[in-house]
């Protein structure tokens, strides 16, 4: 290729219509991208560091000495700071994962292929309803909510917080399940049912499988939404063992006034990220589909 | 929670789209309307019976009419939080769509090179807001954060106040943090936006000569308007919803002075244990942020 072949090439890729050559383009990208960073790797940095060097000031910016220090003494529950190793908290912030992703999987796949394939009696009234979720704040309906649970003894449960987080999750996610089975033909679940089928085994074996992409769209933002829901969690859990991950950190915080190891709060932070920021490398196709589609608040 | 559906227009079809005529579509949607009832519906009346009565946590619930309400008329620490949710709503508005919108132009194209910038640009989203504000929290600490260290290697004196214990310090470094955090999302939906555009239109108004920035003011903007209200609807009632990054950030302060509204809420019924109260500001910053939504609704269609 000419010279001039590769740098017209260039341009195109980087900046046609924003009026910017590429070099330029490409600097302001990399400046950009830096600024992005930088706070995530710093709190790595920071956490990597000996319990010495991350309460030290002023601070390095780089490690004078990698050292998982911080992470052991989270790791383990004598450090005095949180009553066990943050083991116990992953495995909490798990289970609420766990049931929030299964448990809007399941309402809003089916839901959203009854938005999508039927008219009924009483669909007007569910689609109000979920048309007033999405207007009314979720905060707003904490305070009702937390004394229902105390009636029904639902408060401190993992589990029920969990069910909260399912419910809220449903208008994004029927949302988005509806519009994808809206695309898959008809005629696919048609011949089945000549064959006798039931309507419930077409949704199944059939609808299901084809309609993956949203599946994991769904999973994804329930996965997002409760492994870092913050307010709900601090109110409904008081309890220490059950604290998910985020709730957690305000314990690493609230102790350590005085004596300050910031290393060993970032530590917890890394911990917490980590697995958003790989799942979300994972699967951005799927996240940026569902973002645009749904305009949902992650 | 406030999303996008009430704009795109796409709910309007919702109800008449189905094809087959027959029950089976009302035992598929059944058990997601068993979870909105009962973790909905219910709560929803229920803050409306608890706004009328005065319900402390532990001892007698007594009806009082509308005495929250009329309290909240001359509740001055709920008024100051109003204005400070809307003076950070004021703030953070504009930074966020200029990033946003900055990020979306440079990036919009479809190839290799932008997607990999993309990828980076939404690290900050993904983390969720506790782990953002908890990192930004040591961020700024005057002691071992990076921030004040990196102004004091610029030469602006030795830092020694706590940013996020001073006024303005401690709303800038939060809107600074939302900002970072949340221009990503903002920089996807005008993009989604963008590509939208027919190419044809741009192209053909860059042969009259159009300059680059009459092209976005008057051709692409005008084209997403569409996409611009709806980030400017989930944008304002997020930060008037605001609480994680207060509260871990700030916690409030100094003296209060970054209390938002719903921080106040949470206060008067997790620390005060006034539940009644709480439900009372509950119902009327609900009603707020409807009207808030529908005359932005009304305002971006009439645009039209």
């Amino acid at each position: 290729m000419k010279k001039t072949e590769i740098q017209n090439k260039k341009r195109r890729v980087g900046s046609r219509n924003s009026s910017i050559p590429f070099r330029g383009w490409l600097a302001i990208c990399i400046c950009l991208m830096a600024l992005f960073l930088s706070p995530i790797l710093a709190s790595l940095f920071h956490s990597l560091k000996t319990p010495k060097d991350s309460s030290s000031s002023p601070p390095t910016y780089l490690p004078p000495s990698f050292s998982i220090e911080n992470y052991r003494s989270l790791a383990n529950s004598s450090s005095g700071i949180i009553s066990d190793g943050i083991h116990l908290y992953i495995w909490n912030s798990v289970v609420l994962a766990l049931i929030t992703v299964i448990g809007t999987l399941v309402l809003s796949t089916l839901a959203g292929y009854g938005f999508a394939r039927f008219n009924f009696k009483g669909k007007e009234v569910f689609f109000a309803a979920i048309l007033l979720m999405i207007m009314v704040p979720f905060q707003a309906l904490l305070t009702p909510i937390y004394f229902l649970f105390s009636q029904v003894g639902l408060q401190n449960s993992l589990l029920g917080l969990g069910l909260v987080y399912v419910t809220y999750q449903l208008p994004f996610s029927i949302f988005l399940m509806r519009n994808t089975f809206r695309v898959i033909p008809k005629a696919l679940g048609e011949a089945a049912m000549v064959d006798g089928c039931s309507q419930f085994k077409i949704f199944k074996t059939i609808m299901l499988p084809l309609a993956r992409p949203g599946v994991i769209s769904v999973a994804l933002f329930a996965f997002f939404a409760s492994w870092n829901e913050f307010i709900a969690a601090l109110t409904m859990i008081s309890v220490q063992e059950k604290y998910p991950l985020p709730v957690v950190l305000t314990l690493l915080l609230d102790r350590q006034m005085g004596a300050t190891n910031f290393g060993f709060l970032q530590a917890g932070v890394v911990v917490t990220m980590i697995p958003c920021i790989a799942l979300f490398l994972i699967l951005q196709k799927y996240y940026v589909s569902g973002l645009v589609s749904g305009g949902v608040k992650s | 929670m406030v999303n996008s559906y009430l704009l795109n227009g796409s709910w309007g079809i919702f109800v008449r789209s189905g094809s087959n005529s027959t029950k089976a579509g009302f035992w598929f949607i059944l058990p997601a309307m068993i979870f909105v009832l009962a973790f909905f519906i219910i709560p929803l009346i229920a803050v409306f019976i608890m706004s009328t009565t005065n319900f402390p946590l532990l001892g007698e619930v007594t009806y009082v009419g509308l005495q929250n309400y009329t309290d909240m008329m001359s509740d001055t620490e709920f008024h100051q939080t109003i204005v400070q949710t809307l003076i950070y709503t004021a703030l953070v508005t504009p930074p966020l769509f200029i990033v946003g919108l900055g990020t979306a132009l440079l990036i919009r194209r479809t190839n290799k090179l932008s997607s990999f910038f993309r990828t980076f640009f939404f690290m900050p989203l993904v983390i969720g807001f506790g782990s953002a504000a908890f990192m930004w929290y040591w961020l700024l600490d005057p002691g071992t954060g990076y921030i004040p260290q990196l102004l004091r290697d610029l030469g602006f004196g030795n830092m020694e106040k706590p940013i996020l214990g001073y006024m303005p310090g401690a709303l800038i470094a939060v809107v600074f943090m939302v900002v970072w955090k949340f221009a990503s999302f903002q920089m996807i939906l005008l993009m989604a936006g963008m590509q939208g555009i027919d190419p044809e239109v741009l192209e053909s108004s860059e042969i009259d000569g159009a300059v680059k920035w009459k092209q976005l003011r008057y051709i692409t903007l005008p084209l997403i308007k569409g996409t611009l209200g709806m980030v400017f609807i989930l944008s304002i009632a997020g930060s008037l919803l605001a609480f994680d990054q207060f509260f871990i950030m700030t916690g409030g302060g100094p003296d209060g002075q970054t209390e938002t509204m719903i921080f106040y809420v949470w206060r008067q019924a997790f620390r005060s244990f006034n539940l009644g109260y709480a439900a009372a500001l509950s119902v009327v910053i609900s009603i707020a942020l409807l009207l808030v939504s529908l005359i932005q609704m009304r305002f971006f269609n009439e645009k039209d």
